[in-house]
């Protein structure tokens, strides 16, 4: 697992992914933390953060499209399944790896915090339960795209399919909203939306059901991840 | 030592690989050949882990390649058909990857250097591997392999896409390799086989045809001593005249490979060596022997009689020849000696449009 999370981080920067996604994250992040934050003359970040929101959705599939799908077209998971190594080492490797880089992106926003706190009292409450929102928000999106990126082997394929599912994975809550006079639907679709928990966190409500919601769902695609590789060797 | 009991193999309705068992022992080597499609590759895989079997056993130094993976894939190292190389790195960055993804314990420095050295690509070792040529880029899939120092290396076509030293260089190493080693091989190129390994195994539609060493296969398919001669005279006397001989089952008579000198492929009996016969014969008819070889059996022609024989087994009775010769000329074929009366009655018949055009030239050329 060590080995490959080492190569992982090294490959993401070696093929300029990392550079991309770090760049374009801190001209989002950047632009939204003056928009909202400096010219309006505010320590309060809640509005950068639900930006955030759609931002990480186009980005973290950009970041994990690569992670599978590249192995599986060069031949290479071939030596990683003939190694002494467990599917589930390989996963965790791939997974800590885009999780440590878009981890790297998130401290931006810490920093900006520490910008605020000269001109005026920071909620640091409030920016840190955010921050851990956007991380744990983050963990759960790049297990799903993870799994897609396992499935093909192109990695285009992976990073729009990856994308189209997060932006629906985003907009259930619009959906519910749609379809409130339909019985049961709604309750089932509030309870599977990211946003809503999300929002709870930017509004400065730390609730550990959202907490475990997140870190479920990255638990559940990881898994799914590696019964892909499971059932392939045994189809 | 590998164990591989009753592997089968099945894609959809497809057996890739059907009921397979053989045994490699400790410091072996063995050749894995077969047609392409045959299932050398999918054996392989089955062998390590990469693809599961649908059913029987493949068992590593006594570990079951299923129920314990880890411990299993621990001893193998593994050069599939296309080297598992990450294009983006350099061959030191990839070594080194490899060495930490199986754990080794061997010291750093020396054992990459060592197999490094091994596989000559020490003076590449800075470079990417993208801008590698194919020969190098099998050569550090070697060297992947080789990391660790499993006891047991499986190389699937190991020399394909390289240039004729380095074809040599590689043998020689997996020669050298397979001293201390126990080595598995697939290959289609039979002299390689044949100058690599102690023993062979032919796979052909999935299942084994034949399991033997090299020296026993080829006896085993020949069976028969075989001549090939260059003689000058009429074609359809000599090929009579030979067919006179003791001992002689087969005769074959080829294309005018000189002016007026014909080619005849010969078949005795085991243990019989008709060689001074036919040099007598030869003299009493007044003509000339322009060439004789002793047709040894190669592994090519055990191959070819094996896999092209559909279904049928060492006991083909068909004749082997090259398939370049088979397209070659008019060329007669008899069984002499079991049926004396009516073979020799049936093969004129068989012969004569083409003979006569001999006969024709010649008689106008006298």
């Amino acid at each position: 697992m060590g080995a490959i999370y080492r190569r992982e981080v090294g490959a993401f920067f070696t093929s300029s992914i990392a550079y991309v996604f770090l760049a374009v994250f801190y001209l989002a992040a950047g632009y939204f933390f003056f928009g909202s934050s400096l010219a309006m003359a505010t320590t309060d970040m809640s509005n950068l953060f639900s930006s955030l929101f759609f931002v990480i959705t186009i980005l973290i599939p950009v970041l994990t499209m690569r992670l599978f799908s590249e192995e599986k077209k060069q031949k290479t998971e071939q030596g990683l399944l003939t190694a002494p190594v467990s599917i589930g080492g390989i996963v965790m490797g791939k997974y800590l790896a885009a999780l440590t880089l878009y981890t790297i992106g998130l401290a931006i926003i810490f920093v900006y915090a520490l910008i605020l706190s000269f001109f005026g009292a920071v909620a640091w409450g409030i920016v840190i339960s955010n921050i851990l929102a956007l991380f744990l928000l983050g963990a759960a999106f790049i297990a799903v795209t993870l799994f897609i990126s396992s499935l093909t082997e192109n990695q285009v394929v992976a990073a729009v399919l990856g994308m189209i599912v997060l932006l629906a994975l985003a907009l259930i809550d619009v959906v519910a909203r749609y379809a409130e006079n339909v019985p049961v639907v709604p309750t089932v679709l509030n309870a599977l939306s990211f946003y809503t928990r999300y929002y709870d966190f930017t509004a400065g409500l730390f609730d550990p059901a959202g907490v475990l919601f997140y870190v479920s769902t990255a638990v559940i695609f990881n898994f799914f991840t590696v019964r892909v590789f499971e059932k392939r060797r045994w189809s | 030592m590998i164990e591989v009991k009753h592997l089968t193999k099945q894609y959809g309705d497809k057996l890739a690989v059907n009921d397979i068992s053989f045994t490699v022992e400790d410091g072996e080597i063995l050749g894995l050949l077969g047609p392409n499609g045959a299932g050398k590759s999918t054996t392989m895989n089955m062998l390590t882990g990469y693809i599961s079997s649908t059913s029987g056993q493949a068992l590593i130094n006594g570990i079951d390649i299923l129920e314990d993976p880890i411990k299993a894939k621990a001893q193998i190292g593994y050069l599939p058909e296309l080297p598992p190389l990450y294009l983006d790195m350099t061959v030191m960055g990839y070594l080194n990857f490899v060495y930490d993804l199986k754990k080794c314990k061997l010291p750093r420095r020396s054992h990459l250097k060592d197999v490094c050295n091994l596989c000559r690509i020490s003076d590449v070792s800075g470079r990417v591997i993208k801008h590698l040529s194919k020969g190098y880029r099998q050569r550090v899939g070697l060297a992947q392999a080789l990391i660790n120092n499993p006891p047991i290396l499986i190389l699937d076509e190991p020399t394909v896409g390289l240039d004729p030293k380095q074809i040599i260089e590689i043998r020689t190493l997996v020669k050298k390799l397979g001293k201390k080693h126990t080595v598995i091989l697939s290959s289609h190129i039979l002299s390689e086989v044949q100058e690599v390994c102690d023993r062979v195994v032919i796979i052909n539609h999935g299942q084994i045809a034949a399991n033997d060493t090299i020296d026993n296969l080829s006896k085993a398919v020949s069976g028969v001593n075989r001549l090939v001669v260059r003689i000058s005279g009429p074609k359809n006397e000599v090929l009579q005249a030979i067919r006179a001989i003791d001992d002689v089952t087969k005769v074959r008579a080829d294309m005018e490979r000189e002016p007026k000198i014909f080619e005849f492929e010969i078949e005795a009996k085991p243990d019989a060596d008709i060689r001074p016969a036919l040099n007598q014969m030869v003299k009493e008819h007044g003509w000339d022997i322009y060439k004789m070889d002793l047709g040894v059996m190669t592994l090519e022609d055990a191959f070819l009689k094996i896999t092209m024989g559909e279904g049928v087994k060492l006991s083909s009775e068909k004749s082997s020849a090259p398939a370049a010769e088979k397209s070659a000329a008019p060329a007669a074929e008899t069984t002499a000696p079991e049926e004396p009366a009516a073979a020799p009655a049936e093969a004129e018949k068989a012969e004569t449009p083409a003979e006569d055009a001999a006969q024709k030239q010649e008689g106008g050329e006298a």
